[in-house]
């Protein structure tokens, strides 16, 4: 039988643990808040880039000259794979969600017959896709110590890998990340950067006859690389928002179950110190019947 | 008198301004120029340069934005700003700074419309240091 002091030291741990989780639990939820506002403010610029892509990319497809961002390298042997995690942990299958979705994919691709590179932005992603395909990463990013991630961030996250593109290192570029559905329920999702998704295009926007300043082309090759560095943007703020989500949801069950686990503890310390009491009276008594 | 315009400035971040103005005089590709209701339908990018709405709910604004684009129709304006700030925030120290990043641009420019680029920057980084 356990010791009664050992039974008073877990207890103690756990209640600690409580505490913790308790407190995790609620800078999540008022993170939450703001990075929630934060991804829905920057929606109204996301869908106005897309609906001006769609209108000028009208005018522009099936042109030989289209960008190459647009109508992509005419091939699709080398996958770029944007993988957005979190670099924090404690936040139940959040991350672990993501890189299996990315691990799918990355084995769908491999049996293809494709190169497939890895662009990891998040430090758990990284550490836990660098142990089966260290030798695919090719670059890394992280926000540690940052407290919001902000446009330029995602600016240069798009321009490294806009400058790969250039450089001819792959033709296909897809991001991974998790989509905020709500706080209970993050779905991990891909989505096509490169070449720019054309049915996604032709669906969004209503078509109106523009005059444009400088000519199509130009305008293009000027939104294009910036429609990239949005969609980033989108995603990595979707992902502050999911990782939130689901850090409090994960800190909230953990402090339930810390809660369960002192009550048993309570209990069986109880149990045992009443156990204790019993057999020393027991003794006393027989002792004296002895005598 | 016309009918107000509504004008709403976008920046990644947020929603910075949606009011309804007189006219809204916007840095064009091809320069200045100014947007009253009734415009033709019109997409151009911009080049950095000051954003002025001119009778607007609020009074008159400036903004200043350093590239982005803007989407005419006849009945709205809608500006895509890469980064914007009102012109009362903008802070000389951190202009001073700018202009001296954007020139070290110009001297670092790999291709020829990189450099043009980041001449424009500066030298309108410089025209705003000038007007303050």
């Amino acid at each position: 039988m356990p010791s009664l002091i050992s039974f008073r030291r877990r207890i103690a741990t756990v209640t600690s643990i409580r505490k913790i989780t308790k407190a995790q639990q609620m800078v999540a939820a008022s993170k939450l808040r703001r990075a929630q506002e934060a991804a829905e403010a920057a929606r109204p610029y996301a869908e106005k880039m897309s609906a001006v892509i769609a209108n000028v990319a009208e005018g522009v497809r099936g042109q030989a000259g289209a960008p190459r961002l647009l109508s992509g390298t005419g091939s699709d042997a080398v996958h770029l794979l944007i993988v957005a995690t979190a670099d924090r942990g404690l936040c139940g299958a959040f991350n672990t969600n993501i890189v299996r979705l990315a691990r799918q994919r990355i084995q769908a691709l491999l049996q293809e017959g494709k190169t497939v590179k890895i662009f990891c932005v998040g430090r758990k992603g990284r550490d836990q896709l660098r142990r089966q395909y260290g030798s695919m990463i090719v670059d890394t990013a992280d926000f540690m110590g940052k407290k919001t991630i902000g446009f330029t961030d995602a600016a240069n996250i798009a321009r490294k890998v806009l400058e790969m593109f250039d450089r001819g290192e792959f033709d296909v570029a897809t991001i991974v990340y998790s989509r905020f559905k709500s706080v209970i329920s993050q779905v991990p999702t891909a989505q096509q950067l490169i070449p720019a998704p054309i049915e996604a295009i032709a669906a969004g926007g209503v078509q109106q006859q523009y005059e444009y300043e400088p000519d199509e082309g130009e305008i293009l090759t000027a939104l294009l690389p910036r429609n990239v560095s949005i969609q980033i943007f989108r995603a990595l703020l979707e992902n502050v928002a999911g990782e939130f989500g689901a850090k409090m949801s994960a800190m909230d069950s953990a402090t339930r179950n810390a809660g369960d686990v002192i009550g048993k503890l309570t209990l069986q310390y109880n149990r045992t110190r009443q156990a204790m009491i019993t057999k020393e009276l027991i003794e006393i008594i027989s002792g004296a019947e002895a005598l | 008198m016309t009918e107000k315009i509504p004008f709403d400035l976008v920046s990644p971040e947020r929603l910075m301004l949606s009011e309804e103005a007189d006219m809204v005089t916007l840095p064009g590709a091809d320069g200045y120029f100014g947007v009253l209701d009734g415009h033709m339908p019109l997409i151009t990018t911009l080049k950095p340069g000051v954003i002025d709405v001119t009778g607007g709910t609020l009074g008159d604004q400036r903004f200043f934005v350093l590239g982005g684009f803007a989407e005419v129709s006849p009945h709205k304006v809608t500006v895509l700003a890469e980064e914007a700030m009102p012109m009362t925030d903008v802070d000389t120290m951190a202009l001073d700074e700018r202009i001296k990043d954007a020139e070290e641009d110009v001297l670092l420019a790999k291709t020829e419309a990189d450099r043009a680029r980041a001449v424009d920057t500066a030298d309108a980084l410089r025209t705003l240091r000038a007007s303050l």
